[in-house]
């Protein structure tokens, strides 16, 4: 038996273990090599599948890297101003409480310009997801710096290094947000190893039964890497953001109610 | 006779939207416009029609509300003056680039900058030229009473969903807070899911039907030469608002030898100014558009055989007076009157500039 005969007798249905969600579409994905978008896209394409409810999610994108997202999870996306998500998921979950709302958004769009538009829909607990990508740096323009951006970081727009006396400190959302009754799921995640996207996809799990409960607001944070912004190999990505990005975001659910 | 009441400008925006089946408003206080949402909010639609009220913690994000729940179909509207509309301004441009119909109502306040509280019609550029970013246009309405304030709410529902566009229904002060006699709407009932579905299916995201094309609100396309057909296809949509839309009312222009062009609450003052100077043997009409965009240029046009010059007449330093002058083309004299920053003209004032700027020539 030839190597290829072997292959081709394993592929088989009843030997199937992995398959891509069908709620993952198939166009080709614009994201850099290494970065984090892909796998989160997957793994909230997989939770929508999982919970059977293709035809109830309405997804909200963000402007920056992810605001394409929706060429890439098939369900109706509405795309947003810059920071305005939120203000665009409240409507929609009022004005369609049965369906599955979340917000999908990176740190400058979610921390920097909609920073009102964030902590108000949280501090309202409106009913709906928001998936809160930061990888300390805006991707889409070319990697300038963002409010998560770590002191002393550089990036193209504090080239020596974040200076925290003149530029502010990084902003920790999730601990902010953590302190508003609105929401009720705090939590922060990561995805760099197979165990870590497990973890994450509980939480992104969670997130939607919450919204199916009426629970309020689900708030999941993933810190992620940004191969490009920060100039690194995917692999030296992975551990410029464990041994920088882990110790200021410590991983872990904040909130549960 | 419907429900017939006394009732202030603003407080009958919420009444019609309730009455016509608005499913949501989404609002931030502002002076002179508030009572629109405290109207609301006494009124709970939540109760009698299931109607989402929501104060907003900013314009920027009640417009933002507005492009998302406009995103599922719905029927939904904002309110704010001035300062408040430029905060919205951003919103608009993407509720125009996304082709969503919403309604957007102007309680115009004197300006620049925060200005005043008293009424004007500064804003008329910005309603009818752009304000946001982009080549796009606004429907937009401009109500000189009361019982028209009622009126164009569902009248610009109607035509936003007819276009896909939004909707502006540009007033002031005085008409937002003067009380008239107001015949109330009857009550339409809100939309259900399928009626939506056979209105809206085609591009509302309110979930992806099994078996059908999913949909996707957006105004962003990276390939400039789409991006160039699809303006093509807003241009073509606003020349067929232009041929199909033009809402206009003359008055005493059957035998006018002179004319005021005035829209909203200029309009009444020169209702008392025609009779103030038919008394002086003067013959002036008006022509008054109640659609400024799409404006009636050809409604002027046909005027000019008739009348021997032209009086535009505005609470602002003249913005709508360049409409006047690009249909007019240099045929007859066109002059400017206003008062402004929140200053009312009184009839004499206007009779007054009309025998001075045109009568004087």
């Amino acid at each position: 038996m030839t190597a290829t005969t072997e292959i081709n007798n394993i592929i088989s249905e009843e030997n199937l273990v992995y398959k891509k969600t069908d709620v993952l579409l198939d166009n080709e994905m614009h994201y850099c090599p290494g970065c984090t978008h892909g796998v989160i896209h997957k793994v909230i394409a997989e939770v929508i599948e999982e919970m059977d409810i293709q035809d109830k999610t309405i997804g909200v994108s963000p402007v920056g890297c992810s605001v394409l997202a929706y060429n890439y999870i098939d369900i109706d996306w509405q795309q947003a101003a810059h920071g305005r998500a939120p203000a665009l998921a409240t409507a929609t979950s009022r004005l369609m409480p049965d369906k599955y709302v979340f917000t999908y958004q990176g740190d400058g769009d979610l921390a920097s310009i909609g920073c009102g538009e964030i902590i108000h829909a949280c501090n309202r607990g409106e009913n709906i997801v928001v998936v809160f990508v930061n990888n300390a740096i805006y991707g889409m323009t070319g990697g300038q710096m963002a409010p998560t951006t770590l002191e002393n970081q550089v990036t193209a727009t504090s080239p020596y290094g974040r200076d925290c006396t003149s530029t502010g400190y990084p902003m920790k959302m999730s601990e902010m947000v953590s302190l508003l009754p609105g929401t009720r799921f705090v939590t922060r995640q990561s995805a760099e190893t197979a165990g870590a996207v497990r973890k994450l996809k509980k939480a992104i799990r969670k997130g939607f039964e919450n919204t199916r409960e009426k629970k309020g607001l689900s708030f999941i944070e993933i810190v992620g890497t940004c191969s490009s912004g920060w100039k690194l190999s995917p692999t030296q990505s992975n551990e410029w953001m464990k041994e920088n990005m882990f110790p200021y975001y410590p991983l872990g659910t904040l909130k549960d109610e | 006779m419907g429900d017939v009441r006394l009732m202030k400008g603003n407080e009958v925006i919420a009444e019609a939207a309730i009455r016509c089946g608005c499913d949501g408003y989404f609002g931030y206080p502002i002076t002179p416009q508030s009572e629109i949402m405290e109207t609301l909010m006494i009124r709970k639609p939540a109760e009698e029609t299931g109607m989402v009220v929501l104060q907003a913690e900013s314009e920027v994000a009640a417009i933002n509300m507005v492009y998302g729940g406009a995103s599922c179909g719905k029927k939904v509207m904002t309110s704010s003056s001035s300062p408040g509309i430029s905060l919205k301004a951003e919103g608009i441009t993407y509720l125009a680039g996304a082709e969503l119909p919403a309604l957007i109502v102007n309680i115009v306040r004197g300006g620049p900058g925060l200005g005043t509280i008293q009424p004007a019609q500064s804003d008329y550029f910005q309603a009818v030229k752009g304000g946001g970013h982009g080549d796009y246009k606004l429907i937009v309405l401009a109500p000189a009473s009361v019982q028209e304030m009622n009126d164009f709410v569902d009248l610009g529902f109607e035509l936003s969903f007819k276009y896909l566009n939004p909707a502006m229904i540009l007033s002031d002060g005085v008409i937002g807070q003067m009380m008239e006699k107001v015949e109330l709407s009857d009550y339409k009932p809100r939309w259900t899911d399928e009626e939506i579905e056979k209105i809206s299916g085609s591009w509302a995201t309110n979930g992806k039907k099994a078996g059908s094309e999913r949909n996707i609100s957006t105004s962003l396309d990276l390939d400039s030469a789409k991006q160039e057909v699809f303006n093509h296809k807003l241009q073509a949509k606003y020349r067929a608002m232009e041929e199909n839309d033009v809402r206009f009312e003359k008055i005493a222009c059957d035998d006018a030898e002179y004319l005021f062009v005035a829209y909203g609450s200029s309009a009444r003052i020169c209702q008392k100014s025609i009779e103030l100077a038919r008394e002086k043997g003067i013959k002036v009409g008006l022509l008054r558009p109640i659609t400024l965009f799409p404006y009636p240029t050809k409604q002027i046009q046909e005027m000019l055989g008739q009348v021997k010059g032209i009086l535009s007449v505005e609470m602002s330093a003249g913005q709508m007076v360049e409409d006047v002058r690009l249909a007019v083309e240099g045929k007859v004299p066109v002059e400017h009157f206003g008062r402004y920053g929140g200053i009312i003209p009184t009839p004499e004032e206007v009779v007054e500039a009309l025998e001075e700027k045109i009568l004087g020539k």
